[in-house]
């Protein structure tokens, strides 16, 4: 297996998509002529052509209704946005014209397009450019949504997105286009959309969370060992479809769970999780399930503020001695 | 006031020419076509009013009476392959794109055998067979989407068109701004056909828009814009037609402002008049019926008969009650149709759904 960048690896994705469906096209932000924000679409552009490696205005409601309005019509649209915090401005496409366009017609037509890009914060970069906005694109039935947390997940599963033939949002982390690991080979290395990955086994609590905050869960549980505890981390990949049979699988053998997200609380993919644990493993459970996920507050800019807001190891840690009657 | 600087801007094919059974260079066979499909939309939304105030159709619902020239006429220059793409204002629009008048009726009531399977409703009315692409209810929503139509027929090298219609109220969405201004840019087949019926909901046009003058802003896009008189079939036709035809040799947009008057309120659920405007108004504006002024355009020309007009008149009728007739008949969608049509393909592991699946039987799934 080859050792590469989630970057590359995503970058690989839509090279193997577009080489094998000449219907796949790419759209968005500097994704041509600038090789993409992140780098994510470099070379396509020399590979592929004008046509099907498009720069757009800065238009985000405009080009993804434009994807929408190809993908109505046959062709498979591949979005970038430059980072999701742009796509809230194209919200009524997305959720008003993608998302229902196959059921109010009913079932005449389908929507096959992807809309990407960066998720979640990075470094100090504030209240606008760092929201995770998962539970957002989850309310609403209709859509697909993927938040692949390795390099190997990343190509794996935008290759199903981008062969699904509904609207799929893969969310990637901003911090992780860096992040190198194995990829296998195979020509078709496909992650199937809604099945989650056991990424650690363990038999005390279980952390269920997705995307970034993968790496925190995994540090957190190597601190836990430490104390003797075997935490088992699950990665649920995508959010919808949603693996529950894996969480009630994993909560049903640690009875303990804590779910660890970069959103707010509030309405966050975390309340849905525990509302389900509760309704189906309710006698299952030794403690009250937690969360841990960024503070209620927009995001600050000062380091030490920005530090506290975001859910970090320590709070894993903490919330899991928690649920175990540690503390 | 408005109505003289319409009539300043506005484009009629005039006069009408006497070239035995001829109008304008068309022949009696399409003259007919075109008044029958005005007078199926006029007789079928009058049908529909009915069945709304009887508590058949539900929801909202926008007729589009003395509009119909609009349609007719943009529509009459199209190939079955175009494509169109409408508002919420919709089901003449549907019916003109060969949308069988029985399934547009049975969405209105909300049954099996609609044309959205009862899943629409009357904002929502779609036939891929017939490539209408569908009523959209967000005002402006549709706009990219059928610039994205235009983009796929460039895309493919073929020479189709995407009609985009729009309320004039659309135009002052950011969308209409991003869409016009990329379909310019990437030199896309769409018309985009504004239906300025004066009002949006209760608010006139002055009262929303810093320009009058829609065509204008075309110029903002450097596309070609017209306007036409939105009361008149054979205007609308003959302005459409410069356009399609453009788009077709040369891929390249317009923008097209058609002026025309709603008759009814914005929906059935607002006055025809008294809130915004006055009944004077709405009586004036209905002097240029455009059904009506076809016709005696028609008479005049000698292309049709009292006896022509009347069997004409006869067949729509039927045809409007035997759809009625069929959405009565036709089922309410059994209740698995709930949770079907929201996705094209299910996983084959994750759940999907998160309420109701056991009331659905477990329709979810299969």
């Amino acid at each position: 297996m080859a050792v590469i960048t989630y970057r590359e690896a995503l970058n690989q994705a839509l090279v193997e998509e577009m080489e094998r469906d000449p219907d796949v096209f790419l759209m968005g932000e500097e994704v041509a002529l600038y090789n993409g924000a992140y780098k994510v679409s470099k070379g396509l552009l020399d590979r592929f052509g004008e046509k099907r490696v498009v720069d757009t205005p800065i238009t985000e409601l405009g080009f993804a209704g434009v994807g929408i309005g190809a993908a109505m019509v046959g062709l498979r649209p591949v979005i970038e946005f430059m980072t999701f915090n742009f796509s809230i401005l194209a919200l009524d496409q997305v959720f008003n014209s993608a998302a229902k366009v196959h059921y109010m017609s009913g079932g005449q037509f389908k929507c096959p397009i992807v809309f990407r890009g960066p998720s979640g914060a990075a470094l100090q970069l504030s209240a606008q450019h760092s929201q995770a906005l998962e539970s957002t694109y989850a309310h609403f039935p209709g859509l697909k949504l993927c938040t692949p947390a390795t390099p190997a997940d990343a190509k794996g599963l935008l290759k199903s997105a981008i062969r699904d033939d509904d609207p799929v949002v893969v969310m990637e982390g901003e911090l992780l286009y860096a992040l190198k690991g194995e990829v296998p080979d195979a020509e078709d290395h496909l992650v199937p959309l809604g099945v989650a990955e056991v990424k650690q086994e363990g038999r005390d609590i279980s952390i269920i969370t997705h995307g970034k905050m993968v790496h925190v869960a995994l540090q957190a549980a190597a601190r836990l060992e430490k104390d003797g505890i075997q935490a088992e981390v699950l990665d649920l990949r995508s959010l919808r479809p949603l693996d529950m049979d894996a969480v009630l699988g994993s909560v049903r053998k640690t009875n303990r769970a804590v779910y660890v997200e970069e959103g707010w609380p509030f309405v966050g993919i975390g309340a849905q999780i525990v509302g389900l644990i509760q309704e189906e493993a309710f006698d299952e459970l030794d403690a009250p399930v937690l969360r841990v996920t960024q503070a209620d507050v927009p995001m600050p800019y000062s380091k030490g503020l920005e530090k506290l807001a975001k859910p970090s190891i320590e709070r894993v840690v903490a919330a899991c001695n928690r649920a175990l009657y540690r503390d | 006031m408005t109505d003289a600087r319409a009539a300043e801007t506005s484009r009629r094919v005039e006069p009408a020419r006497r070239d035995g059974k001829r109008l304008a260079g068309l022949d009696a066979e399409t003259l007919h076509h075109l008044l029958y499909q005005m007078l199926l939309g006029r007789r079928f939304e009058e049908k529909s009013a009915e069945a709304y105030a009887l508590g058949k159709v539900g929801g909202f619902c926008h007729l589009y009476i003395g509009q119909e020239a609009v349609t007719v006429g943009a529509y009459s220059v199209l190939r079955p392959d175009d494509y169109v793409i409408a508002a919420y204002r919709d089901h003449v629009q549907a019916l003109a794109k060969g949308i069988a008048p029985r399934e547009v009726m049975a969405e209105l009531y909300g049954r099996s055998g609609g044309c959205s399977k009862g899943k629409g409703g009357s904002m929502h009315m779609y036939s891929a067979e017939r490539r209408f692409l569908g009523g959209w209810g967000i005002v402006g929503g549709q706009i990219p989407l059928g610039t994205g139509v235009g983009w796929a027929i460039k895309y493919r090298g073929e020479d189709r068109v995407c009609l985009c219609f729009m309320g004039e109220a659309a135009v002052n969405q950011g969308a209409f701004h991003e869409s016009l201004n990329m379909a310019a840019l990437w030199k896309l087949p769409v018309i985009y056909i504004v239906e300025n019926n004066r009002f949006g909901m209760g608010t006139a046009w002055e009262r929303a828009s810093a320009l009058y003058d829609i065509a204008q802003k075309g110029g903002a896009y450097d596309m070609p814009s017209a306007t036409a008189d939105g009361m008149d079939v054979l205007a609308v036709r003959e302005v459409v037609g410069e356009a399609v035809e453009r788009a077709r040799k040369e891929s390249v947009p317009s923008l097209i402002e058609a002026r025309c008057y709603r008759f009814m309120g914005h929906s059935m659920s607002d006055p025809v008049h008294g809130v915004y405007r006055t009944k004077e108004q709405v009586e004036e504006a209905k002097e240029k019926d455009p059904i009506r002024i076809f016709i005696d355009r028609l008479k005049e020309a000698e292309v049709l008969s009292d006896e022509a007009l009347k069997k004409l008149d006869e067949r729509v009728r039927g045809e409007v009650e035997e759809a009625a007739q069929f959405a009565e008949g036709s089922p309410e969608p059994a209740p698995e149709e709930l949770y079907r049509d929201v996705y094209a393909e299910l996983p084959e592991r994750g759940r999907i759904f998160f309420d109701g699946r056991e009331e659905a039987g477990g329709a979810w799934r299969s």
